[in-house]
């Protein structure tokens, strides 16, 4: 059963969102992980750059494929995870803790009510 | 999608499964890395009942072989193999494949399961035209056949418990861990008939057994519960394809195609043009004398990056970099924890510790030429 934590927000193509104020902090879900197995690689957005929602703006590459990692919000990208980018293990063994990816300055928080909530994306990977 | 007998284990043991030349197939059941390194360690058991099986027999198949594939087959004893190629007129291979001599006149081909029929469409074609065709007997049974192939260094421990010997046919052993590599022997399992061959494609010691697909399920139970206790592990197509790059195996439709001669690829070793008149000789002839236009070769990154991947590009370093060529395979290694691969360059840049550069998502990364095998065991 994978980890779909309840206070987290979290988009169709399986990206998580937390949200402080307005910087929200992406990564890659629990059953995201999952289906993907050892991570390899990960390649993340520049600082500064703009990212509209649903932009693909970053990569995770596992021994068999990369994937597109599509930012779940609109805003300026602040941070950047180095802990996963030189130990890209972490998106699979603490997915929503050390593994994130990303933060995001929201440029349109309103954005976040089209996000999925625990219980609608826990429908969702249950249906998969 | 077609399945092997097989479909059933894997289901039962969380397979992931894909299609795969139109099989549905287990690409991994826990994760590659794990099954990769499970062979390299320990052993692991592949179901490869997809591939096909062509029994070609009778007092003209030796000729038959040696004109239509590129090996000498006259150097093989009964109950021996050899890895060889079938070429078209170009010279550009149809398939490679492992061609064993049963008896003096029966020979069992183990051809790719992606290239089973075109594999026996090209085959019946060149039997309709040979002239003592009627010394040949051509049979397909790929549809009724398995194989699993159980592999790594500690499969001698536990596959004597499974398969007792001695051998019934083809080499004479008394136990199946006395099959010297690419011997093969008939054994008795279970009252039924097998055939076993010390032969693999990750690059580690182990087998491969050839049975009628409905013995297949109890062989593969049987191995697996025989071997869990040394460390075996089933592996899926995924870690087939990670152990076979970093020994660099050719993968048909990667390394190898119609368009494509066995001297491009590097494995002219296994051409005999010695043997006398077979398709596609003339070109691989000129070719081994003068030189080709595209050489296989292997490749690792040099820094962290992305792993290279299939149609990646590859370019030359330093004044006048330019295109020079393609991936052709590419994982992240395993075993080496790297970026690793093959591709195509002209011969003039084909030499090992030439630097290179890989275009990934349109940003290019360093990487270096070297020699083959990429992943060596330590000794």
């Amino acid at each position: 059963m994978a980890n779909v934590p309840s206070d987290l927000k979290y988009a169709k193509s399986h990206e998580w969102v937390r949200v402080s104020g307005n910087v929200a902090t992406v990564g890659i879900t629990d059953h995201a992980q999952h289906e993907l197995t050892d991570v390899v690689f990960v390649e993340l957005p520049e600082i500064g750059r703009q990212v509209k929602a649903g932009d693909a703006c970053a990569v995770v590459e596992s021994v068999k494929t990369a994937s597109d990692i599509y930012s779940p919000v609109s805003g300026e990208i602040t941070e950047a995870n180095k802990a996963v980018v030189s130990n890209p293990a972490l998106a699979n063994s603490e997915p929503y803790a050390s593994g994130w990816f990303y933060k995001v300055k929201l440029s349109n928080p309103a954005e976040l009510n089209a996000l999925l909530t625990p219980e609608q994306y826990q429908a969702q990977i249950a249906g998969a | 999608m077609k399945r092997t007998p097989l479909y059933a284990a894997h289901q039962r043991l969380g397979g992931k499964l894909i299609e795969f030349g139109g099989w549905e197939m287990p690409v991994q059941y826990t994760s590659i890395t794990d099954e990769h390194l499970a062979v390299r360690k320990a052993a692991g058991l592949f179901d490869i009942s997809h591939m096909g099986e062509v029994l070609i027999s009778g007092a003209g198949a030796e000729a038959f072989l040696n004109q239509t594939l590129t090996n000498d087959v006259r150097k093989l004893a009964a109950g021996q193999g050899q890895y060889t190629l079938m070429c078209n007129e170009r010279g550009g291979v149809i398939d490679d494949l492992y061609a064993y001599r049963l008896t003096d006149s029966e020979y069992l081909l183990i051809i790719n399961a992606s290239r089973i029929e075109a594999d026996v469409a090209w085959l019946e074609r060149q039997l309709a035209g040979f002239a003592r065709r009627s010394d040949v007997k051509f049979q397909n049974t790929s549809d009724t056949t398995g194989a699993v192939a159980v592999q790594g260094p500690r499969v001698v421990e536990f596959i004597g418990s499974f398969c007792p010997g001695p051998s019934t046919g083809g080499t004479q052993v008394a136990r199946v861990t006395d099959l010297k590599k690419n011997q093969v022997g008939r054994f008795s399992l279970a009252g039924q008939p097998v055939w076993i061959s010390r032969t693999g494609y990750t690059g580690e010691d182990g087998f491969e057994i050839v049975a009628p697909g409905q013995h297949i399920e109890a062989i593969w139970n049987q191995l697996l519960a025989a071997g869990q206790p040394y460390g075996l592990k089933p592996a899926g197509l995924g870690a087939r394809d990670t152990l076979r790059t970093e020994v660099c195996y050719p993968l048909y439709g990667h390394e190898l195609d119609e368009n494509t001669t066995p001297i491009e690829a590097g494995v002219g070793f296994f051409v005999a043009l010695d043997k006398g008149e077979f398709i596609g000789r003339a070109v691989m002839a000129e070719q081994k004398a003068k030189g080709t236009g595209k050489k296989l070769v292997a490749l690792k990154m040099t820094d962290r990056s992305a792993p290279p991947r299939p149609h990646y590009a590859i370019w030359s370093t330093g004044q006048g970099a330019a295109k020079i060529g393609e991936v052709v395979s590419g994982t992240q290694s395993p075993s080496l924890g790297i970026g690793i691969g093959m591709g195509y360059v002209p011969p003039a840049f084909a030499k090992s510790n030439t630097p290179v550069e890989i275009e990934i998502r349109g940003k290019r990364a360093p990487a270096v030429l070297v020699p083959k095998p990429i992943y060596r065991k330590p000794d």
